[in-house]
């Protein structure tokens, strides 16, 4: 069983927490028309990486409060745990966000108001 | 009552002032406290134990310790039974009641070792060839394979009686194994002042050196240095020392398992204390010290009673005072069996020969042998062991330097003890499960630990390490370094001397005997015991071409049992890199999982059964629906009412009744347990309008909407009632099992996607207790209760809420309808519940309120066709499949669902949607789930058109109605469809409708005056 920072409570067993997959997707604005298919990525499409993930999770038996981690899927290392909204510090964490394909999915883009 | 013949004087553990009594296969036995099962049996001269698992062959007891895979046994009786217990763990007991196994009708007339006659019939892989085809006779097959299989017998009542409990801990060094290198390292560890927890599977600890009388360290007998760690270690505060605890799981994180043993072991068990306990253990560092496991050799018969472990018979002589036989037959291709050979001369056994793989033997120990005067047979192996019950004769035969070739002629040797030592295998176990890498030592012919994942350290035996000298000082690094990195200090302790003959460990290559018979020919060699595997299946299987281990493991099943081949492994990986002609680390090892040995089942329950396996959530009112004979229904984890029975009166009497009343008087409903939350601030309207598909910023104070929440691919999720109760301050109910899930999934969406709204959410579900007054007479029964609300229609419309009291009590009154009548849900404080409902009962008396379950509920909702979500939708149903566009906005830029519903494939004319049936037989009550057909003659595949959700005879409208979700089904209306049914029976017919059934105009909603 894992063991994970809380940021705002400390470690905890993983069972007291909820993991709610894949962090950093952004979700397009109705208005802002986009593809079925860039749709689709942004519903379905899930990465499930060998190595560094980011993650969102919640401790959903504590202070209920959703958080990232960087963790690697293969060691089970935590790297890295940040606040909702921010992106990950840790090289490893940066890496991961900046070379998703999602920064360049049409999704992404149509995330704010244009 | 057998004496114990065998019994010798001595016994590290063994305290013979405390005499024991036991039976095993209904005759009884003495024993002493500090007796293992197996041990006791030893000294009565038992040796046949149980039959093995596939060929049903007698065997006997060949370890001492939880590698043991033949000696496996039923403890105790009825509900208190339990199968396959290893005898070499069972800690003796007054009054312990044994049984063996697998056998039928008596132990040593077994039917069932037909198979072993059989057994050129039953090769590796038999069940797989015989049984692959064709599939459907499976079912045949079956039933013969699970008679004659299985291992024990669980006890015959399902409820085990016993209580199991479980605690947490958290502790900076955690030591796995109590012998010589366990408690060195405890011992040091502890120095420090950090929290130390000392685990060893054994009543006692101590591990090898129990059984160990040849070393002395720092001059005193190894036993004697045991007791004085352990009595350092007990007055140390921040040790915790677990005997009879296995450490059985080493997860992620250093989070580990351990079962200890509570009770097993007392008589009688004292009643506050629990027969096990898990123990979960967050470790900073942890230290292996599992020792090492001997392993058996591999020749024909070596499965036979009184064929043994050298280690083992030195450890019944040594630790237990129990002496395995008389006159017996060493066979090694090391030294340590030396050591054990001359324990037993000097227990006073016959030492017939010790027969030697290899062609050059030395050292220390052999010649202690030789000036004990014991024959040595160097350059032979064992190449058979013959005996019906028991071993009785052995064929010894000279062998190649290689040990691959038979040289010359046999000579037998008559025996009652063969002690067999094949070299020693570092138990490295919790190491893999902790993801550790593992080296080949080609030296001692193992694999030990290598790169480690987690935060642990090998030492001693586990490590590859077998002189107990070297154990010690890596016990004393080992935990030096724990204690550093978790921040502690402690002075290294200088290693204790140890004076022993030196041994030298390193074994001869020698993985199976060759044998003076032809190919299939001969006693059989067991590699795999408890899942009786020979050295010719695994041949069987490379000739078949299976190459990688994992596949060999699972075609021959050889490490597959509960044992995990703890005894198998390496000799079954050494047959088969011969058989491949490659080198053993080529071929690879197996992963080892958790449990290390079988767990009890019960203690990982523990106390989280019955009734405390899940939460069950009562509403106020219980009492009083349990005192007017309500039966009652799960619904999550609430208990609703279901249905009322009246004397007499059978299940669909009562609910004709509830729903007639519920139409034609007044029906009170307990609608406590709907989700309710509290939606607050200032950005409340705008977070409804985006959660809903329809608008909440538009809804006046003190109304009340309908609301309908998609998950963003836009399949319904959940629906409610959500009323304005201020500005900045709404009231949302949820569906009864949803509650929870939505109040989660709001809270989602407001801290991960829009952190900026200002939106505060509170479970107010069990603040309030509702009781839902439906039915014409509505009006009138809330007037007989004091309401001191105008009731209406001007003042009080449908689909708005007031504030006020009934019969005194503070209550929010929402006017709306989930029966399609005149309907009112009244909130009060929840403590108020019971007062509130008997305060309606008896208003209503006069009018003929009638109290209705969910049963009642379901029926009169079907009448008006308002879905419930989870039975006409099941995550694939949009509102457009429901009908339900209006209820969509086309103004709102968006809201979650909203962008996913206008995907092309949405507009598909072949989704599934919501219709009614009307069956043309108003008899025939569709069954919930059945499929409609157009054509119930078409040839196969037929083409399915979607499934009944929800089907009631309906005592309002005196015929069958039913709701079904049919491709195209908006299109189909007015069509005839049929349902076949199974059993031959004959398809029912129905003809698609709308989903209103009953007041489609909704007049009744405004009570008596205008229906
Ligand atoms: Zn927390």
């Amino acid at each position: 069983m894992l063991q994970l920072p809380c940021p705002y409570c400390g470690p905890r067993d993983e069972l007291e927490f909820s993991c709610g997959g894949e962090a950093h997707i952004s979700r397009p604005l109705a208005h802002n028309k986009i593809s079925d298919a860039d749709f689709g990525e942004y519903l379905f499409l899930r990465d499930n990486p060998k190595g560094v993930f980011l993650e969102r999770w919640r401790h959903a038996s504590g202070c209920r409060r959703w958080f990232n981690v960087v963790r690697d899927t293969v060691s089970h290392d935590i790297l890295e745990v940040y606040a909702m909204g921010r992106k990950p510090r840790s090289s490893a964490g940066k890496n991961a966000y900046n070379n998703s394909w999602r920064r360049t999915s049409a999704a992404e883009a149509a995330a704010v108001n244009k | 009552m057998s004496s114990q013949r065998y019994r010798l004087s001595g016994g590290t553990t063994i305290r013979t002032d405390t005499p024991l009594s036991f039976t095993f296969d209904g005759k009884s036995y003495h024993g002493y406290k500090g007796d293992t099962l197996a041990s006791a049996l030893i000294a009565a001269g038992v040796h046949l134990i149980g039959r093995s698992f596939k060929y049903h062959r007698p065997r006997g007891i060949m370890s001492a310790g939880s590698e043991e895979p033949n000696a496996l046994v039923r403890v105790g009786t009825g509900a208190y039974a339990e199968p396959n217990l290893k005898a070499t763990q069972v800690e003796l007991y007054d009054g312990l009641i044994a049984t063996s196994q697998n056998r039928f009708p008596s132990l040593k007339y077994d039917v069932g070792s037909i198979n072993s006659v059989m057994s050129q019939f039953l090769p590796a892989g038999f069940y797989y060839k015989t049984f692959m085809w064709p599939a459907s006779f499976w079912m045949t097959y079956e039933h013969f394979i699970r008679n004659a299989a299985g291992l024990g017998k669980v006890a015959s009542d399902p409820i085990d009686p016993e209580r199991y409990e479980k605690t947490h801990r958290h502790c900076e060094i955690l030591i796995a194994g109590g012998g010589g290198a366990g408690l060195m390292a405890a011992y040091q560890a502890a120095l420090s002042g950090q929290r130390v927890m000392l685990v060893d599977e054994q009543a006692e600890f101590g591990g090898w050196l129990l059984s160990d009388d040849a070393v002395k360290i720092d001059n005193m007998p190894a036993y004697d240095w045991v007791r004085e760690m352990q009595s350092l270690l007990s007055n140390m505060d921040n040790v915790t020392l677990l005997p009879r605890t296995t450490m059985f799981g080493y997860g992620d994180h250093n989070y580990i398992t351990l079962a200890e043993r509570v009770t097993d072991h007392l008589s009688p068990r004292p009643s506050h204390l629990p027969r096990m306990r898990l123990w979960k253990v967050r470790v900073a560092q942890v230290i292996l010290a599992t020792g090492c496991i001997e392993r058996p050799l591999v020749f024909g018969g070596n499965d036979l009673p009184g064929v043994m472990l050298a280690s083992a018979v030195q450890s019944y002589i040594t630790q237990y005072g129990a002496l395995p036989g008389s006159r017996a037959i060493i066979v090694t291709n090391n030294d340590t069996a030396y050591q054990a050979a001359l324990a037993f001369q000097n227990a006073g056994g016959f030492v017939r020969a010790i027969v030697d793989t290899r062609t050059t033997v030395k050292g220390a120990w052999v010649k202690a042998a030789k000036d004990a005067g014991i024959d040595i047979l160097s350059g032979h192996g064992l190449t058979g062991a013959y005996g019906i019950h028991h071993v009785g004769r052995v064929e010894i035969s000279p062998i190649t330097a290689d040990g691959r070739e038979i040289t010359g002629e046999a000579v037998h040797m008559d025996c009652d003890l063969v002690m067999m030592s094949g070299g020693l295998t570092p138990t490295v176990h919790l190491h893999s499960q902790a993801r550790g890498k593992l080296v080949w030592d080609e030296k001692h012919l193992c694999f030990k630990p290598g790169a480690t994942h987690e935060a642990e350290q090998s030492i001693g035996a586990c490590n590859g390490s077998f002189a107990l000298s070297s154990g010690l000082a890596e016990a004393i690094r080992a935990a030096t370094k724990a204690v550093k990195s978790t921040g502690g200090t402690c002075t290294a302790l200088s290693v204790p001397d140890v004076t022993a003959l030196r041994i030298n460990y390193a074994p001869m290559a020698y993985w199976k005997a060759p044998s003076q018979a032809g190919a299939g020919q001969g006693p059989k060699a067991f590699v795999d015991f408890q899942n009786d595997v020979t050295s010719a299946d695994i041949q069987l299987a490379v000739r078949e071409g299976y190459q990688s281990v994992e596949h060999v493991k699972r075609y021959t099943t050889t490490g597959m049992a509960t044992d995990q081949g703890k005894t198998s492994n390496m000799n079954a990986l050494g047959i088969l890199a011969d058989a491949l002609g490659h080198e053993i680390p080529d071929v690879g090892t197996t992963t080892f999982r958790m449990p290390y040995t079988p767990t009890s089942m019960g203690m990982i329950a523990g106390r989280d059964i019955g009734g405390l396996f899940d939460a069950v959530r009562l509403t106020r009112m219980d009492s009083w629906h349990r005192a007017a004979g309500a039966k009652f229904e799960h619904v999550g984890q609430w208990m609703r009412a279901w249905y009322y029975r009246h004397d007499g009166e059978t299940m669909e009497q009562a609910v004709t009744r509830e729903v007639l009343a519920a139409r034609t008087t007044a029906g009170l409903l307990d609608a406590s347990t709907l989700g309710k939350i509290d939606v607050r601030g200032k950005d409340a309207a705008t977070f409804l309008d985006r959660i809903y598909t329809n608008k909440f910023s538009s809804l006046a104070v003190g109304k009340c909407r309908y609301g309908l929440m998609l998950k963003d691919d836009g399949m319904v999720m959940d629906d409610g009632v959500t009323t304005r109760l201020a500005d900045e301050h709404y009231h949302m109910t949820t569906t009864t099992g949803g509650a929870a899930g939505v109040l989660d999934w709001m809270e989602e969406w407001l801290q991960t996607e829009w952190p900026e709204l200002d939106v505060f959410l509170t479970s107010v579900t069990e603040q309030w207790s509702v009781a839902t007054l439906s039915g014409p007479h509505a009006r009138a029964i809330l007037e007989a209760a004091d309401i001191s609300v105008d009731l209406s229609d001007t003042a009080f419309p449908f689909m708005s809420m007031k504030q006020g009291y009934v019969s005194g009590l503070p209550a929010r009154i929402f006017r709306i309808s989930f029966t399609g009548e005149l309907s009112y849900e009244i909130n009060v404080p929840a403590r108020y519940g019971v007062a509130l409902w008997t305060a309606l009962m008896k208003a209503g008396e006069a009018f003929g309120i009638t109290p209705y379950g969910t049963e009642a509920m379901h029926v009169l909702r079907a009448e008006k066709g308002f879905i419930i979500v989870g039975q006409e939708t099941d995550g694939t149903v949009t509102p457009l499949d429901l009908g339900m566009n209006w209820i969509v906005s086309k103004k709102k830029p968006d809201f979650i669902g909203k962008r996913a519903l206008e995907r092309t494939s949405m507009a598909d004319p072949k989704r599934k949607q919501l219709v009614g049936l009307r069956t043309d037989n108003p008899d025939d009550v569709i069954p919930e789930g059945a499929h409609a057909v157009l054509d119930p003659n078409q040839p196969p595949p037929i083409d399915m058109l979607g499934h009944v959700t929800s089907s009631y005879a309906s005592p309002n409208l005196g015929y069958s109605i039913a709701m079904a979700l049919l491709k195209g089904g908006h299109k189909l209306i007015g069509e005839t469809v049929w349902i076949p049914m199974l059993d031959g029976q004959k398809p029912i017919k129905a003809v698609v409708t709308d989903t209103v059934f009953y007041d489609a105009q909704g007049d009744r909603l405004n009570g008596t005056s205008s229906s």
